[in-house]
């Protein structure tokens, strides 16, 4: 594993202290470095485990356990599509295929020139609405041929 | 009076454009040199007609939807602000006599849609705190019972009693007691936990207040699912103002009861929703489930005594207390007492949530109340209580919503998320998902459920391909059967539940491939 570099420990030292003493601080202090960064630099890891005395075996086991903890960084858009039932009933699966085909990415890639990342999620609680997805972490609704094109527009300007 | 207007900042509303109708009714009120105040509210849950726009007036609160920022100007042409006395396409009346609200027992949900969900004077003006009131007057064994007489069950899918939890944490012994709540709604159908959350989150800080007190308790946590960023805003925005009323802290309401409250957010685990599966990842650890005994109400959070409750068990509570336990025990039938939010969702015309006593059948709720599919085409399978839910036919549209008699059917109520499909579905390829999700959330720890379910895949892919059809049928229900009894927990436990009620229900999907083209 790569050692750190010194701005990356300036960096993520404020998570941890804010999380130290508190019950349970790992989530948050992943949690927090994944707000700063838009990932998990596996690089933090022997930091994390040495402020909470863990072994670094301990910290990346949570780490790799995690869907949200990206090792890479994500494109500039990030965009999540539900894949879960409730969307699959309402035309789910083709709107994910026509994305796939607008964006040129397939899920769990980012795009070439870095405009997006594109992600399954498996439920955003708007199953009421679906299909359903998130952009940047604003949430969009029944989502169909015309939105999708909205979308792929927008993470390409 | 200052018109008042009503703009749902609920997620689903958003996502239908909630903000976007907020800004314009912002600039035509400027526009228009119109006084009146914004009140971004919960949703009332009518899904179909959000984003719903409410007017306060002299005369009451009219309703508007589903309106899109195009409608603004024309809604204030029809004097939106003066309670539509030229009416408007897009007018509803008033919220309280559609139908779909007509019909509910609003009890847990009383002001989700009507308040503002970060306002605690508005929140006491409906009721609020009454419940907790009535608790710190009475001694922790005398609330345990009122829960326990209220015949509240976990709300989370277990089904189990939720005064008997509250009471062995009561009788734990331990230098730290903890209230935890299990806000990982993962089920895709399920919104309810999101809706309350994000639309009266007091009332799950009251019931969380009301529990600690009942065991001895003095710290708590939200265990919230990060798909739920709105409704952490929303919680964090309510635990601050409780905090700084003195409905939370050192001493909750004046009486000595210390109460800490934080939430905490979750990393993407399905598997987090289950109870131990959630300490763990709650402690900073793989969110791996642990073999019971011991009980979390024994050895819970750090090894301490636990209170953990889902949401909706504990946003349940404040009700309980305020109007006593034979009242709420009254709605219900049988061992279901009083009442369940259902979530409508999927290709339904209708979706949204639905709070009733139990005992609807199912057949009424998709297509009384749900109003049959969105697409219009026939409903030809209704997955009930989310991913681990089994499969539903028309033909067992009788089934009363009940724990009892949905598990008589082999089906599990679960956390009342409905899922409708039209006959466009094919379940061969839904019960392969039911695998496929499994295999990827499962936690690992126990093999039925780490293994069978990526066999479950293969098999289910074999039979699609025609390779031996009636064997792999044989091995699918016998490795279900393993699953089923041999997993730790609920995971791998009910993955057999979508899958078998699949091949039982619809065994058409799973014939041999020449015979499915040939039936096509």
């Amino acid at each position: 594993m790569q050692p750190a570099s010194t701005d990356l420990i300036t960096s993520i030292m404020p998570i941890i202290d804010r999380w130290k003493q508190e019950e349970g601080p790992l989530l948050p202090i992943l949690n927090g470095i994944l707000r700063e960064f838009g990932y998990v630099p596996r690089e933090v890891i022997p930091t994390i485990a040495d402020a909470l005395n863990l072994s670094r075996a301990d910290v990346y086991g949570v780490v790799s356990f995690y869907h949200d903890y990206r090792a890479e960084p994500t494109g500039r858009h990030v965009l999540k599509l539900c894949r879960a039932e409730a969307c699959q009933s309402m035309g789910g699966d083709a709107v994910a295929e026509r994305l796939q085909q607008l964006l040129g990415v397939r899920f769990g890639e980012t795009s070439i020139d870095g405009s997006v990342t594109l992600e399954p999620v498996y439920c955003l609680g708007l199953c009421a609405c679906a299909p359903s997805a998130m952009l940047d972490g604003e949430v969009i609704g029944r989502l169909d041929e015309a939105k999708a094109a909205e979308i792929a527009a927008e993470v390409r300007s | 009076m200052a018109v008042k207007i009503y703009i749902p900042r609920d997620s689903g509303a958003i996502a239908l454009g909630a903000n976007q109708v907020a800004r314009a009714i912002e600039c035509e009120l400027e526009v228009r040199g119109i006084e009146a105040t914004i009140v971004r509210n919960g949703s009332r849950g009518l899904y179909w007609l959000e984003p719903m726009v409410e007017v306060e007036t002299e005369n009451g609160r009219v309703a508007y939807g589903p309106v899109k920022p195009s409608d603004v100007s024309s809604l204030f042409d029809h004097n939106l602000t003066s309670g539509g006395s030229s009416p408007h396409p897009l007018l509803l009346g008033r919220p309280e006599d559609l139908p779909f609200l007509a019909r509910q027992t609003r009890l847990t949900f009383a002001r989700c849609g009507i308040t503002n969900p970060v306002s605690l004077e508005d929140y006491e003006a409906h009721g609020g705190l009454r419940g907790l009131r009535n608790a710190l007057a009475l001694t922790p064994e005398q609330i345990v019972e009122q829960v326990t007489e209220s015949g509240l069950r976990g709300r989370g899918g277990a089904g189990f009693p939720t005064g008997i939890k509250w009471k062995t944490v009561l009788d734990a012994r331990g230098p730290q007691k903890y209230i935890i709540c299990n806000a990982d709604e993962g089920d895709s159908g399920t919104f309810a936990d999101r809706m309350i959350m994000e639309g009266d989150p007091f009332v799950l800080i009251e019931g969380m207040i009301i529990a600690a007190i009942a065991v001895g308790a003095t710290r708590g946590y939200i265990y919230l699912r990060s798909e739920y960023p709105y409704a952490e805003t929303v919680l964090n925005q309510a635990i601050e103002v409780a905090r700084n009323a003195g409905v939370l802290g050192p001493s909750v309401l004046g009486s000595g009861h210390a109460f800490e409250l934080q939430v905490r957010m979750g990393a993407g685990a399905y598997v987090c929703g289950e109870e131990t599966a959630l300490l763990d990842s709650l402690e900073g650890k793989r969110g791996m489930v642990r073999a019971k005994p011991p009980l979390p109400a024994h050895e819970g959070f750090l090894g301490r005594p636990t209170v953990i409750n889902n949401v909706i068990s504990l946003a349940s509570v404040p009700i309980i207390m305020d109007r006593g336990a034979t009242f709420y025990k009254d709605f219900g039938m049988g061992r279901s007492r009083g009442t369940i939010p259902i979530q409508i969702a999927g290709n339904v015309k209708h979706g949204g949530l639905f709070e009733a006593a139990f005992g609807l059948t199912l057949g009424e709720i998709v297509e009384d109340i749900g109003g049959g599919t969105a697409t219009g085409r026939p409903v030809r399978a209704v997955q009930v209580g989310g991913p681990l839910g089994a499969y539903f036919p028309p033909s067992l549209f009788d089934t009363p919503f009940d724990y009892e008699a949905f598990a008589a059917k082999d089906g599990l109520i679960g956390h009342a998320g409905i899922v409708v499909f039209d006959d466009s579905v094919d379940m061969l390829k839904q019960a392969r998902f039911a695998m496929e999700f499994c295999a990827v959330e499962s936690c690992g720890k126990c093999t039925p459920c780490r293994i069978g379910s990526t066999r479950g895949v293969e098999v289910l892919d074999r039979l699609a391909d025609g390779v031996e059809p009636e064997r792999q049928l044989e091995i699918v229900t016998d490795l279900c059967n393993t699953m089923k009894f041999g997993s730790l927990c609920a995971l791998g436990g009910f993955t057999p539940y979508p899958v078998m009620s699949a091949i039982t229900h619809f065994p058409e999907d799973f014939r041999p491939a020449p015979l499915r083209q040939a039936a096509e």
